[in-house]
C-alpha cells in the first residue's frame, strides 16, 4: 500500500489559454481506490485523461512506477480506461470487445480465450459472448467496458464517471461490484465522479477538486469530519457554516456565545469558519438549549426531516427524526464533537447558509453578537445555493 | 390539401420519369419511329451486345469510373480525416475551398483542366497528353468533394471516445484507424464511392474537354452519335445505363437506412439509461 504508483508533480493543463488544472501535486499508492471528486468543470476528468495519456500536460511531470511518462502516448502506458459512455466497439461482439486489447498485444488465441472467459466470470456476463454490444442494456454494456479494460491486466484502472448513465438501483449494485472487483484483483482504481455519496462509499482516498485545484485529500472520514474549507464542507454532505472567532485553543465564539470545541492551533481571536453538520444537532426545549430559534420550514425526506430553523436571522438546516411543526420555538444543544473549525479561505461566506431555503430572504442581522465587528460582509451575489 | 399534395407529387414524378419511360419503351419497339409502336422486340439489345464500337467504350467508361471512384475514395477519406482533426476555423475554411468545385459550372472546370493539361503537356514537351490519365485525373478531381462530404459527417458523428479507447487498449494511431475508426465511417466511405462511381460513369461535360482520341468514354461517343440520326440500339444502351445507376442509388439508400437504424438503436439504449437517472 505504501509504494507510489503514480505521481503528478506540479501539473498544469491549459486549454485555449485557460487553465483547466493549475498546480496539481498528487501521488497514488499501489492498490488503492482513489476518487477524484468535484463539480463539473473542476478538472477531475482532465486529470484522468492526463494520466491515461489522451492529453499531455502543459507543465509539470507525470510519473508511473517512477518513470516519467509525461510525453508517452496512451498505447505505451500500463493503464486502461473505462469510459463514461462505455465506448464499446459497435462492430464487435462482447467477446471480441474484451479480446481487443489482447489481440493487439498479440497473445495466443488460447491465452486470449482463457483471459476473456476469466473476465466474463468476473463481471458476471457468462453466456453473453456472442451478443452485439448494441443489444445490451446500459448496465451490461458497462460490465463489458470494465472487462475490456481489465483484460489487459493494467497496473491502474481509470474510471470516468462509469456509473453516470445508470439508474439508481443499478448504480448501487455496480458500486458494490466495482469495489469487489478492485479488492479481488488488487488493482489501483482511479475513479472520477461528481457524486459525493459514491465517493464516500467506495474510496480509500478522496481527492476533492474545484476550479482546477485540489481542495483536500484524505480518507472519506477525514473529508467528511474534518473538511478543510467551506467548499469541501458544503460539497461533501450538508453543512451549516457560520462566522466565528477562535478565542483560544479549544474555544470558539459564534452567535455571541463561547463554545468548547476540539480544534486548536489557530491564532488568538482569529476569524474562522465554523461547520456544524445538520445531523449532529440535538433538538431540546427552547429554554434548555444553547441557542433557540423558530422552525420556518419542514421537508419530509423519508429517513428524516429537513427542518430550517431561524436563529436571529441566520437559517440553519437541521436533520431530525422527530417531527417539529412549522412555527415551533425550539432550542439546540451542541457538544464539542459537533463543532468543526476551519481557517477562512476564498470560499468563506459562499456556502452553508440556508436562507434561500425559505420564501422570505433574510439578511444576516445579528446586532447582539460580539463577533459582528470582525465579521466580513457576506457577498450575497456570490452565494451559490441551488 | 392532402389530395392536392398527392396529385402534385404524381405530376412531379411523371415529369421526372416520363422521358426515361419513353426511352425504355422505344428500346423495345420493333419500329424505327418513336411515335409509332409497332411491336415488342429484344433485337435492339442483341444488336447492342454484338456492337464492336459501343461495348469497348462502355468498358472504357467503367474502367475510368471504377479507378477514379476508388482513388477519390482513398484520397477523400484521408482528406476528411485531416479536415476532421483541424481546429474549427481552419476546418470551415478548408471545407469552403473543397466545396467550390461542387458548385463551379462543369464547363468551367472542364476548360480549366484542359488548359492545365495543355500547359503541362507543353512544358514537359509531350505532344498528345490528353488520354486515359488526363481523363482519370479529371474524374478524381470532381469526385473528391463528394467523398469528403459523405465521410466527414460520419467522423463528426462518431463517439470521440472510440479512438481514445483503441489507443488505450494498445493500438497505435494507425491501428486505431484500421481496427475501429474505419468500421465507424464505412457507410460514409461506401456512399462516397458509389456516388463517385455514378458521377464518373455519366460525366460528359468535363470528359469532353480532357479526353484524347485514343481513349473515349461512352457519354462522349454518344454525343458524337447525336449529330447523326440515333440508332435504336442507343435506346437500349441508355435504358441499361439508367437501370444501373438506379440500382446503385437504391443500394446506397438501403445502406444508409440500415446505418441509421443501427445508430438509432445504440443511441436509444444509452439515452434510456440517462432518462431514468434524471427523473
Amino acid at each position: 500500500m505504501s509504494k507510489h504508483l503514480i505521481d503528478l508533480v506540479g501539473v498544469r493543463k491549459t486549454f485555449d489559454g485557460e487553465d483547466a488544472l493549475k498546480n496539481i501535486n498528487l501521488y497514488i499508492r499501489d492498490g488503492e481506490f482513489l476518487t477524484l471528486l468535484g463539480p463539473s468543470g473542476c478538472g477531475k476528468t482532465t486529470t484522468l485523461r492526463l494520466i491515461a495519456g489522451f492529453i499531455l500536460p502543459t507543465e509539470g511531470k507525470i510519473l508511473i512506477d517512477g518513470q516519467d511518462v509525461s510525453n508517452v502516448p496512451p498505447y505505451k502506458r500500463r493503464v486502461n480506461t473505462v469510459f463514461q459512455k462505455y465506448a464499446l466497439f459497435p462492430h464487435l461482439d462482447v467477446y471480441d470487445n474484451i479480446a481487443f486489447g489482447l489481440r493487439i498485444a498479440k497473445l495466443s488465441e488460447d491465452e486470449i480465450d482463457a483471459r476473456v472467459n476469466e473476465m466474463l466470470e468476473i463481471v458476471s456476463l457468462k453466456g453473453f459472448e456472442n451478443r452485439r454490444t448494441t443489444t445490451l442494456s446500459g448496465g451490461q454494456q458497462q460490465r463489458v467496458a470494465i472487462a475490456r479494460a481489465l483484460a489487459n491486466r493494467p497496473g491502474v484502472l481509470l474510471l470516468d464517471e462509469p456509473l453516470g448513465a445508470l439508474d439508481l438501483r443499478l448504480r448501487k449494485d455496480m458500486q458494490n461490484e466495482l469495489k469487489r472487483i478492485q479488492q479481488q484483483l488488487g488493482i489501483t482504481f482511479i475513479y472520477v465522479t461528481h457524486d459525493q455519496e459514491e465517493a464516500l462509499t467506495m474510496s480509500d482516498t478522496v481527492v476533492v477538486m474545484d476550479r482546477g485545484h485540489i481542495q483536500q485529500i484524505g480518507t472519506p472520514e477525514d473529508i467528511y469530519n474534518e473538511p478543510k474549507n467551506a467548499f469541501v464542507a458544503d460539497f461533501i454532505g450538508e453543512s451549516n457554516i457560520l462566522d466565528g472567532v477562535m478565542r483560544d485553543d479549544y474555544l470558539v465564539e459564534f452567535f455571541g456565545r463561547k463554545f468548547k470545541c476540539m480544534d486548536k492551533g489557530f491564532g488568538k481571536n482569529e476569524p474562522v469558519d465554523v461547520v456544524i453538520r445538520p445531523e449532529d444537532i440535538d433538538i431540546v426545549p427552547a429554554d434548555a438549549g444553547h441557542l433557540s430559534g423558530t422552525v420556518t420550514s419542514v421537508t419530509f425526506k423519508g429517513v428524516h426531516y429537513d427542518i430550517i430553523v431561524d436563529f436571529k436571522g441566520f437559517k440553519w438546516l437541521i436533520q431530525t427524526t422527530d417531527h417539529q411543526p412549522e412555527g415551533a420555538h425550539i432550542g439546540i444543544k451542541l457538544t464539542p464533537d459537533d463543532i468543526h473549525v476551519m481557517k477562512k479561505t476564498e470560499y468563506s461566506g459562499m456556502y452553508g447558509d440556508y436562507s434561500s431555503y425559505s420564501a422570505e430572504y433574510d439578511e444576516i442581522n445579528d446586532p447582539d453578537a460580539v463577533i459582528g465587528e470582525e465579521d466580513e460582509a457576506l457577498p450575497q451575489e456570490e452565494r451559490d445555493e441551488e | 390539401m392532402r389530395r392536392f399534395n398527392r396529385i402534385f407529387t404524381i405530376i412531379v414524378l411523371i415529369f421526372l420519369y416520363v422521358p426515361m419511360i419513353v426511352l425504355a419503351v422505344a428500346s423495345f419497339n420493333s419500329g424505327n419511329d418513336i411515335a409509332v409502336l409497332k411491336g415488342f422486340t429484344l433485337s435492339r439489345y442483341s444488336e447492342l451486345f454484338r456492337d464492336g464500337v459501343l461495348l469497348p467504350l462502355l468498358g472504357n467508361s467503367l474502367i475510368v469510373a471504377v479507378l477514379s471512384s476508388l482513388s477519390a475514395t482513398l484520397l477523400g477519406t484521408m482528406a476528411a480525416l485531416g479536415i476532421h482533426a483541424m481546429g474549427k476555423q481552419l476546418r470551415q475554411l478548408t471545407l469552403a475551398v473543397t466545396n467550390i468545385p461542387l458548385t463551379n459550372p462543369e464547363i468551367v472546370t472542364g476548360v480549366s483542366l484542359a488548359l492545365l493539361f495543355a500547359f503541362i503537356g507543353q512544358t514537359l514537351k509531350i505532344n498528345s497528353i490528353l488520354g486515359f490519365f488526363t481523363l482519370l485525373i479529371a474524374h478524381v478531381t470532381f469526385n473528391l468533394p463528394y467523398v469528403i462530404l459523405s465521410v466527414l459527417p460520419k467522423l463528426t458523428q462518431m463517439d470521440r471516445d472510440l479512438r481514445d479507447a483503441a489507443l488505450d487498449l494498445g493500438c497505435t494511431p494507425i491501428q486505431a484507424f484500421f481496427k475501429v475508426i474505419l468500421y465507424e465511417i464505412m457507410p460514409g466511405v461506401i456512399s462516397g464511392a458509389l456516388m463517385s462511381f455514378t458521377m464518373s460513369l455519366d460525366d460528359f461535360v468535363i470528359s469532353y474537354f480532357v479526353y484524347g482520341p485514343n481513349f473515349i468514354t461512352l457519354p462522349v461517343e454518344i454525343y458524337n452519335y447525336t449529330k447523326k440520326p440515333l440508332h435504336p440500339k442507343i435506346y437500349a444502351l441508355f435504358t441499361l445505363l439508367f437501370i444501373t445507376i438506379l440500382m446503385v442509388m437504391v443500394l446506397m439508400n438501403l445502406l444508409q437506412a440500415r446505418d441509421e437504424k443501427r445508430t438509432n438503436q445504440a443511441r436509444r439504449i444509452f439515452s434510456a439509461g440517462r432518462r431514468r437517472v434524471t427523473t
